[in-house]
């Protein structure tokens, strides 16, 4: 793994050089600026992000819906991608998706982060008949398949864009939940954390103000993993006609493709997966770049 | 604690679990749902017809009583009839395991050795360019959605080519071959990925042990420390992850099932949801989560059976 590589060399160097040490913050970023894939990667998640926030004020692909040519016209230097069955420009949806595919990326991982957080954080801490009662609960939610639980949930809220981001919010917190309970359970034990007991400081002052800073690196991993996820969980749900209504989404560009490819008509398929792939393929070696420079048990190996 | 002990608390805590996911299943179709009778009967019932409906359908009884109905149905397999095709639902998972595993079985098998045999050979080559590649290859074939390879697969392989059947099924054994061919080779390009980094990460997490470096230290050569050393003790990992994938075998792909029209469960699953038919979607749920749950258990008493340090937790 090249980031691993970057780290030896990291370690090796700040001796030698008489620098203060780093935070742990400073420290994963150097570690990611130096990795080059990963810098691609996470200058890849920035430009979606400025494209998400460009087409959510209106400055770009605003007018998606226009009709611009003949039906189905095939990728020309015309139509960059070609154009979908009403005429409108597959290149301008496929923008206009990348906001839908933001907000369900952003809604999703805050959900899970805050149910997962918020559950494991108190299993963890106070223990016993709490942490029996959310074990419980967890592991009754993950013995539901994922998928069959999605649908579940998705089907009886019916049609819309805030069923997709609460059903898959609400199924994709128990793995996070999980970690977080195991790493709260270490740190309560810590020495700083007896510390600030010591110090008079109560139950909700510790959780908040001095474990959960110190494995804020489980939470941002696991919010880059959740992100992709769900961006890919959203086409299954399209699929199955649970997906979001009225705004173009590369789910729905999918699905839509199926009744298009006897016909020849491979464009809408073609750019909606492409510019899944690029922010999938980025949150994914984001995620593996993070690990490695945010996991302590890594730093300086 | 004993083996024996352990396995008995182990059982006892899957009542609890049973219970938890019936009570979600519960609150999710008979709370939260809404009335099956606008599905059923549409705008224009009346009232009589939708209070006959609700009786036929048990719905007006006590939370309690449906409750009970729910769980029951968790150890009997007596799910009722179907909405849609007035089948017994038992009856339809009957017929279906049968297609759903001739497709998931061969899929199970070669994915596994796929997967477990280039986990092998990169994490052996760790940090090599061979290991990039691999790494790099399987997070860009993961970032694929699978509907797309579904979809680009039968339109490509399929209908331009010509290689593989479209669609379609036949029963038995060699005369299903044909049609299951392009689903398996789909979805071993879809999973082979994420088995592959797992079961990486689960042999490298063994490659850094004190034991290896003792028995390099002695002069064991780097094959044989990988077969006879850290294969071993990766194995506990690996066999988990294999087991629990055991259950999803006779569930089926849900969707491969319903785009190469395989009456399989998945396909059944699917159909299910486009015609909003409660009682095959409350079924297939409850099914695949016992089966999620009687697995989990046997992964759980295996593991100590090998581990045996487990037990103390």
């Amino acid at each position: 793994m090249t980031t691993a590589t970057g780290t030896e060399t990291m370690a090796m160097a700040a001796p030698a050089a008489k620098k203060p040490s780093k935070s742990l913050w400073q420290h994963a970023f150097s570690t990611i600026v130096k990795d080059k894939l990963a810098l691609i990667a996470l200058i890849t998640v920035g430009f979606y992000f400025l494209l998400a926030i460009l087409t959510f004020l209106g400055v770009i692909a605003s007018d998606w819906g226009l009709e611009v040519g003949p039906s189905y016209a095939a990728p020309s230097a015309e139509y960059i991608f070609g154009t979908d069955i009403f005429g409108r420009s597959v290149f301008l949806k496929m923008i206009k998706g990348a906001e839908t595919a933001v907000a369900i990326g952003l809604a999703t991982s805050f959900i899970s982060l805050i149910i997962g957080t918020s559950l494991g954080a108190l299993a963890g801490y106070f223990g016993g008949l709490v942490d029996e009662l959310i074990v419980w609960f967890y592991t009754t939610f993950s013995s539901i398949p994922f998928i069959m639980l999605l649908v579940a949930i998705a089907f009886i809220m019916g049609k819309g864009t805030s069923t997709v981001f609460i059903s898959l919010g609400v199924t994709s917190w128990v793995g996070l939940c999980r970690i977080v309970r195991g790493e709260v359970m270490k740190h309560k034990e810590r020495e700083y954390s007896q510390a600030a007991s010591a110090l008079g400081a109560g139950h909700m002052r510790k959780i908040f103000k001095h474990i959960l800073p110190n494995i804020s690196h489980v939470l941002i991993i696991n919010f880059s993993l959740t992100f992709e996820s769900a961006i890919k969980s959203e086409v299954i749900l399209s699929y199955l006609g649970l997906g979001v209504q009225g705004r173009p989404s590369w789910g729905t560009m999918i699905d839509d493709s199926k009744l298009e490819l006897a016909r020849g008509v491979w464009w809408q398929l073609g750019a909606a997966t492409l510019a899944m792939f690029i922010i999938v393929l980025a949150f994914n070696i984001l995620g593996d770049a993070l690990r490695d420079a945010l996991d302590p048990k890594l730093k300086g190996k | 604690m004993n083996l024996y002990s352990y396995i008995l608390r182990r059982l006892l805590y899957v009542v609890p679990v049973l219970l938890g996911v019936c009570f979600i299943i519960f609150i999710i179709f008979n709370v939260v749902a809404p009335d099956p009778a606008f599905i059923l009967l549409g705008k224009h019932a009346t009232l009589e017809q939708i209070a006959q409906l609700h009786k036929e359908l048990g719905i007006d009884r006590p939370f309690w009583e449906q409750y009970f109905q729910i769980v029951k149905s968790a150890f009997t397999f007596d799910f009722g009839y179907s909405w849609s095709s007035k089948q017994q639902i038992w009856e339809m998972i009957k017929v279906g395991v049968g297609p759903s595993l001739s497709i998931t079985f061969p899929l199970f098998i070669i994915v596994n050795i796929l997967s477990i045999s280039i986990a092998l050979l990169v994490s052996f080559y760790r940090g090599k360019l061979i290991d990039k590649a691999v790494l790099l290859l399987s997070i860009g074939m993961m970032s694929i959605s699978s509907l797309a390879y579904i979809l680009f697969g039968q339109w490509f392989f399929a209908y331009t080519l010509g290689w593989f059947e479209i669609s379609g099924y036949e029963a038995g054994f060699p005369n299903f071959i044909p049609y299951v061919i392009l689903p398996v080779i789909l979805y071993v390009a879809i999973s082979w990925g994420p088995d592959t980094r797992f079961y990486r990460s689960v042999i490298l997490d063994e490659v850094y042990q004190d034991y290896v470096r003792t028995a390099r230290a002695k002069g064991l050569g780097e094959l044989s420390i990988m077969f006879k050393h850290v294969l071993k003790n990766a194995m506990v990992p690996i066999l988990t992850y294999v087991i629990i994938q055991i259950p999803f075998l006779i569930l089926g792909l849900l969707l491969a099932e319903a785009f190469f029209s395989i009456p399989g469960l998945g396909g059944i699953t699917i159909k299910a949801i486009n015609t909003s038919d409660f009682p095959v979607i409350k079924a297939m749920t409850i099914l695949s989560a016992v089966g999620f749950i009687i697995f989990g258990v046997i992964t759980d008493v295996l593991y100590t059976v090998v581990d045996p340090r487990m037990r103390l937790k």
